[in-house]
């Protein structure tokens, strides 16, 4: 990065309260303060959120796709965990 | 459209080794079952080479279309019309930064794009190359130019690559308003007097032509689409959305008492589409090529901006890493 | 004058300050340093427009001429306008503007603080208003001119030139003339003079955080609120007004 570039921030925002923050986009700012103020003005100009996050995109820790095999694919058959699976009778109340 | 100029004919590259037939096999299944692409899931090296090249034109025209408009600012003749295009320039602006914080995650810096525009290596929207001389060219362009874009952008939406299609929903979401407002500036001058009746015929005999050539060149000589509709990356052929251009934007002229500048024009009833007059592909390739009335200009505006700010982004990288070292000690 | 011809006058001025920061600000849309800071300049124009239009019809209301935010936006001559000298400067360079913008929000801020409780019910929910605006304005400007100033060797030196240069319009902003006078006394209006020491206190403050020298008041023009104009906004208006001027009565 030359000395001129400003790093990336990823943004999340809160669109209203009751909600959680939501992935966004990205932004480019210097410093944590520029990245607020920059990400106000490019995602909440119609009135999108009423909350911001952002963090550097470097600062973000993601799982491989090339791993998504085995980490998400075992999930699959554990059908148990599923309220589904269980068979009571439909005059049992209140299950 | 934004991207016409990804039909330039260009080198064919060497095939990537990790191309393998598998992979691509592989990939090509996904696409086929409308799967989204993430950033970091493989893909071929052509896929990320033809989005880098695609997204990061149709975000350069974003950007380079904030001048045109951007002229007449501190001109617009009322101060709701003012407020009304300060915020669809900075619409523009805010479309050309989530298109290329869309570029970015294929592993591409905005720096670096930015520096292939200002070189002139990138190229953007012919069409942002004419000049805006009236007003009547501010609701011109929202009404023809905005609505074309938003032609090619609603396919868009359906992109197979996830972080461009996700972009392109929030665009078109926002962009509803720019070509009603246009539309509306040319309501209200051919409702006006004689002179403001001339200026918007006179805007549309200007832009027709090169709005028809924001769809690119025709179907019959295109490079690249048969790959990009393969790959989902394009969902509707030139021609075909040209064609749709023009079926929607002649009443909507003839609504205004406008009269196209196209002697051929005329509709087919046993089609029910639009017949419309050869467009002079000879202007299209120099305008793209560099020869537009205002293509040097465009460029030494972004020059400029981009030279004049260095000391500004280098001082704010600077205080941060003064700031980083203080909270370090 | 009256009471209510001073009410006028006033709520007219700070329209004019409104539409001349708008017009300047806006001539950094596509000459920005960064396509983020574009987008922060074209927001202040927009809200300044937006003021404008509401302190302008205001005084169209409070005139009874029927004259619209248009009419009195458009159709007045320079000797009308009653902006300070400050706003109508030219841009310069992103310090100067950042500058100007740290020196005008800092008074204005307060100036609007000091009118939402104004009598002027209309005036008050319009100050009340704009002072959020304002307040993200000056926070936003506040942290450029820190890093300005505490940035590199060259923003040093751009930056403090550029609050010397401007120094010398910064006192305007506090003379009492008639038309602040009777606004105060009858219309709750600021007193300028304890403005004054708030903006001083603020702008030591910031100037010290930004490592930045603090002129000494020399020679400090004034004029504008008087319509006593630099030759720039001369050229302000024939931009802005040659629509209107080309096309009398026309609708658009």
């Amino acid at each position: 990065m030359s000395k001129q570039d400003w790093p990336l921030y990823e943004v999340f925002i809160r669109a209203r309260s009751g909600l959680s923050h939501r992935h966004f986009g990205s932004i480019h700012a210097a410093d944590e303060a520029m990245a607020l103020d920059h990400a106000r003005d490019l995602y909440t100009r119609r009135n999108e959120g009423v909350s911001i996050w952002v963090v550097r995109s470097t600062e973000i820790i993601a799982s491989d796709p090339a791993d998504s095999a085995s980490l998400f694919e075992p999930a699959a058959d554990k059908i148990y965990r599923h309220p589904t699976f269980y068979k009571i009778p439909d005059d049992v109340e209140n299950m | 459209m934004y991207t016409q100029g990804l039909d330039q004919k260009q080198k064919k590259s060497a095939a990537d080794p990790a191309d393998t037939p598998e992979r691509l096999a592989a990939f090509q299944a996904r696409i086929d079952a409308e799967e989204k692409i993430e950033p970091k899931d493989w893909m071929p090296s052509g896929y990320r080479k033809t989005l880098i090249r695609q997204m990061s034109q149709h975000a350069h025209s974003e950007i380079v279309g904030m001048l045109p408009e951007g002229n007449w600012i501190t001109r617009a003749p009322t101060l709701r019309r003012k407020a009304i295009l300060l915020a669809k320039v900075q619409d523009e602006a805010g479309h050309g930064l989530y298109i290329y914080g869309a570029t970015e995650t294929l592993g591409v810096s905005r720096d670096d794009l930015v520096a292939d525009l200002l070189s002139g290596k990138a190229k953007y929207s012919s069409i942002f190359n004419y000049p805006t001389i009236t007003w009547a060219d501010i609701g011109t362009i929202g009404w023809l130019v905005d609505g074309a874009a938003i032609m090619n952008q609603i396919p868009l939406c359906r992109c197979s690559y996830g972080p461009y299609a996700r972009a392109m929903v929030r665009v078109c979401k926002e962009e509803s308003f720019h070509q009603r407002q246009g539309y509306e500036i040319m309501l209200e001058l051919c409702r006006g007097t004689a002179e403001q009746k001339r200026m918007a015929q006179d805007a549309l005999d200007r832009w027709w032509w090169p709005s028809l050539m924001m769809f690119g060149p025709s179907d019959k000589t295109s490079e690249h689409s048969a790959q990009s509709m393969a790959w989902k990356i394009k969902r509707i052929s030139n021609d075909e959305l040209r064609q749709k251009f023009v079926d929607v934007t002649v009443p909507q002229a003839e609504y205004l008492g406008l009269k196209m500048p196209d002697e051929d024009l005329v509709f087919d009833q046993k089609t029910g589409h639009y017949r419309f007059g050869e467009i002079d592909w000879q202007e299209f390739w120099e305008v793209l090529k560099g020869n537009g009335k205002c293509n040097r200009e465009r460029l030494e505006t972004r020059n400029r901006a981009h030279d004049e700010g260095r000391w500004v982004r280098q001082a704010a990288r600077a205080y941060a890493e003064k700031q980083a070292a203080r909270k370090a000690a | 004058m009256s009471k209510d011809q001073a009410l006028i006058a006033y709520v007219t001025r700070m329209g004019d300050n409104a539409i001349v920061m708008a017009q300047r600000l806006s001539e950094w849309v596509g000459h920005g340093p960064e396509l983020e800071e574009e987008m922060a300049m074209s927001n202040f124009a927009l809200d300044y427009v937006g003021q404008a239009r509401m302190f302008f019809s205001y005084a169209g209301e409070l005139d009874g001429k029927r004259r619209s935010e248009d009419d009195i936006c458009f159709l007045r001559d320079g000797w009308d306008y009653g902006n300070v000298l400050l706003v109508e400067q030219p841009n310069g360079d992103f310090g100067e503007t950042i500058a100007r913008l740290v020196l005008f929000e800092t008074f204005y801020s307060l100036q609007l603080e000091a009118l939402a409780t104004s009598p002027a019910t209309k005036l008050a929910e319009i100050a009340a208003r704009a002072i959020k605006e304002s307040t993200y304005h000056l926070r936003h400007a506040s942290n450029w001119l820190i890093r300005l100033g505490d940035g590199t060797d060259e923003s040093h030196r751009r930056v403090q030139n550029a609050i010397d240069r401007l120094w010398t319009y910064t006192a305007e902003l506090f003379e009492a003339d008639p038309v602040d006078q009777i606004m105060q006394s009858e219309w709750q209006g600021p007193d300028l003079t304890v403005l004054r020491e708030h903006w001083h206190r603020q702008i030591d403050e910031l100037l010290a955080k930004a490592t930045l020298q603090k002129p000494e008041d020399g020679w400090m023009d004034s004029g504008g609120k008087g319509g006593h104009h630099s030759e720039h906004l001369g050229y302000i208006l024939a931009e802005m007004q040659s629509m209107q001027r080309t096309y009398p009565g026309a609708n658009w």
